[in-house]
């Protein structure tokens, strides 16, 4: 999905400089990366305000959501080398890394891998057993859910943490809606069992291969999966002082 | 006469339980179910044991195969406090957040402030900017609540086995440490006094000195605990051998934190990959070899000896600094630092009327400006981190996804409870019914931070 641009006979808008000048964005453009930006929406209006009872202008608003993009190397510090010998290990299995890591992110001084989900056992698998990589903790998995993000609307995220070498990556799988399925990680990692049934739970991500995926902290006849953006958070508005506040979905936001 | 009740039941539960004979044990009545079940002569015996339980350390349900005495099987249950805080996050800007996590872990609840701050700070790209006082605040707040949290794990711990007297001499210490928290925060628990950006607000003049004379009170009480448990003939009876989780398995369930020092590894965040600057301090990191309930309860004893060498460290150098005269606690970017002076008005602690009159009555810039930094709130630039830090019962990890909004896109806690309460089927199964209690105690899970 990333990297859309407007059809061809209108000129092509930078997705990038749309974004930045939507003022959400603080990102530096970086020199010959094709897809600066990871765009996961497009949002239109604010305030609620639209049709033909908009005085204010706000309802024709239209801003941009992107992600950080793909970082080209060098990526700095350790995470270099983590990438160089995951290439080799995975080589060394009969996966091409270029198939196993769609793309690599560094924002904040923290690298994110893009992993197919087909290949997240082995690559998983190799960061936890090779010497030189030797990432023993998998700490948990945090789903989200990116609706407008066709095709890739549900994220697993999977930080990872050597204690060994003290390094931390993360690893993120996107799944499209229509086949929420990812090979579970605990038999790589136990530690994931619980993590990934909340996750499940939470986000109706279906880890394939898990022991037993139920709910976990939602009752187990519950309808739906909370976390999902499309579902409601509930609330009834409140009185006080005599003023009536509405419900937190209710209220004015700002995004 | 009342000899009628308990009773086996026909079960009429899911198909597959039905003829299982059932019981509701409504407590004292225990010799007369164990007779029935003995007379019915069933091999499986399954208990059901919470959620409501005095024993199980919270909202905490445990379903326990058992065989004689022996616990053949344990399965924990929870999801009893889920309250979807981080749901309601999203809904909150970035400064509302810390309100709702403070409430995860309510033992240690600024740990959760701290960290998610930290990690909003991150997003921010402000790290580097935060006053020195401000984190030197944030450390003092750290280590004493990490005092107050391990002796909570250790007092109630002695309350599930029926030793009331560690549970009183334990809360009593930890009235010491939640009373300088009023002083500092104007609340005992739920402080959301930690902001993205720094504190709410300063000390108050004295306060150093008060947290000063309460450290030798604290160090007398933890050493009378002490004294009272680790040398006490049926507290090692019972604690010894019992619970254990070796190194393997502590790391295979990344049951980090007490449990995996008390294994024999030296790993704690605060030294692996400090944040807070912590560094700078001199403290050493406890570790054991025991590997059980017994080993958990010395480290969590030497750990809390450790925070006050911290604290101590802390109050000079706040010490230090107040010579210097007044310092910031917050950023100085305006457009972040979110403006306060707290005080306590008819209707409970809130902003102070001269510092509402200032802003309201100086000038109208200053009055737009703070009405758009309370009601909308702060943008942050849209990306992702994850930051961690040394919560009381292990790594404390938050994930943070911003859209570049004034309000969290996404936030995940990692609580290190919710992670280590999976190894109590591995602390429970071959041990008895009796032992079980203090393998959940010595987990220490809080189950707010549990079910979030």
């Amino acid at each position: 999905m990333s990297g859309t641009t407007g059809p061809g006979s209108e000129p092509v808008i930078d997705p990038a400089t749309e974004a930045q000048e939507a003022g959400s964005q603080q990102l530096v453009q970086r020199p010959g990366g094709a897809k600066p930006l990871d765009i996961i929406d497009v949002r239109k209006g604010m305030f609620g305000v639209e049709g033909s009872g908009d005085t204010s202008g706000f309802g024709g608003l239209e801003r941009t959501i992107a992600l950080p993009g793909p970082s080209e190397r060098p990526y700095g510090g350790y995470f270099d080398e983590v990438a160089d010998i995951l290439a080799e290990v995975l080589g060394e299995a009969g996966v091409n890394y270029d198939d196993a890591v769609e793309k690599v992110v560094i924002f904040r001084d923290e690298m994110t891998l893009y992993v197919a989900r087909e290949h997240l056992p082995i690559v998983s698998r190799s960061l936890r057993d090779d010497q030189d990589l030797r990432f023993e903790l998998c700490l948990g998995v945090s789903g989200v859910h990116y609706p407008a993000d066709s095709g890739r609307e549900l994220h697993a995220v999977y930080p990872l943490f050597s204690v060994t070498h003290n390094r931390t990556i993360r690893l993120e799988v996107a799944v499209p809606d229509a086949d929420p399925h990812i090979p579970s990680v605990v038999d790589i990692y136990p530690a994931n069992n619980w993590h990934e049934r909340e996750t499940w739970d939470f986000f109706g991500i279906v880890f394939d291969g898990h022991p037993s995926l139920s709910r976990i902290e939602m009752p187990d006849d519950w309808p739906g999966h909370p976390q999902r953006k499309d579902y409601p958070l509930g609330g009834i508005p409140v009185e006080y002082k005599g003023a009536t506040v509405p419900a937190p979905d209710e209220r004015r936001a700002y995004n | 006469m009342a000899a009628t009740f308990p009773q086996a039941t026909r079960g009429a539960g899911p198909a597959g339980t039905e003829g299982v004979h059932e019981f509701t044990a409504a407590g004292g009545d225990w010799d007369e179910i164990s007779a029935e079940a003995e007379r019915l002569g069933d091999e499986r015996i399954v208990i059901n044991m919470g959620p409501q339980h005095p024993s199980t350390h919270g909202v905490l349900r445990i379903v326990l195969e058992i065989e004689g005495e022996t616990v053949t099987e344990a399965r924990a249950g929870i999801g009893f406090l889920h309250t979807g805080i981080e749901k309601n996050m999203e809904f909150r800007t970035w400064t509302q957040g810390v309100t709702f996590c403070t409430r995860m872990d309510y033992v240690a609840p600024l740990f959760q402030e701290a960290a998610y701050c930290l990690a909003v700070e991150k997003l921010l790209g402000i790290t580097d900017d935060l006053p020195e006082r401000a984190t030197l605040i944030r450390v003092l707040m750290m280590e004493l609540n990490r005092i107050s949290s391990h002796i909570v794990a250790i007092g109630t711990g002695g309350n599930e086995l029926g030793a009331t007297t560690m549970m009183t001499i334990a809360f009593r210490e930890r009235e010491e440490i939640l009373r300088i928290f009023e002083a500092i925060t104007g609340l005992r628990m739920n402080h959301a006094y930690i902001r993205p950006g720094g504190v709410a607000q300063d000390l108050a003049p004295g306060t150093t000195q008060m947290i000063r004379d309460a450290i030798p009170k604290i160090r007398d009480g933890i050493g009378e605990l002490e004294k009272l448990t680790l040398a006490n003939p049926i507290f090692i009876g019972r604690q010894k051998g019992v619970g254990i989780l070796p190194l393997a398995g502590a790391m295979a369930l990344g049951t980090a934190g007490p449990m995996l020092r008390s294994a024999g590894v030296p790993f704690d965040l605060r030294r692996a990959q400090p944040y807070c600057g912590y560094e700078n301090y001199d403290f050493d990191i406890i570790t054991d070899t025991g590997a059980d309930a017994y080993a958990r309860v010395v480290v969590r004893f030497k750990e809390m000896r450790e925070s006050l060498k911290i604290v101590q460290q802390v109050l000079d150098r706040l010490e230090a600094q107040d010579r210097k005269g007044k310092q910031p606690v917050m950023v100085a970017d305006k457009k972040i630092a979110w403006p306060a002076q707290l005080s306590v008005g008819s209707d409970g602690q809130g902003n102070s009327l001269e510092h509402i009159r200032q802003i309201m009555g100086t000038s109208m810039e200053a009055l737009i400006h703070h009405f758009k930094l309370v009601t909308e709130g702060f943008r942050v630039p849209a990306g992702q981190v994850y930051q961690q830090i040394e919560h009381p019962k292990g790594p404390l990890g938050v994930h943070l996804v911003s859209d570049g909004g004034t309000r969290p896109y996404r936030v995940h806690f990692r609580d290190p409870s919710f992670n280590n309460l999976q190894s109590l089927s591995i602390l429970c199964e071959g041990g008895t019914i009796a032992d079980v209690v203090i393998s959940v105690a010595s987990i220490d899970p809080v189950l707010g931070g549990v079910d979030r």
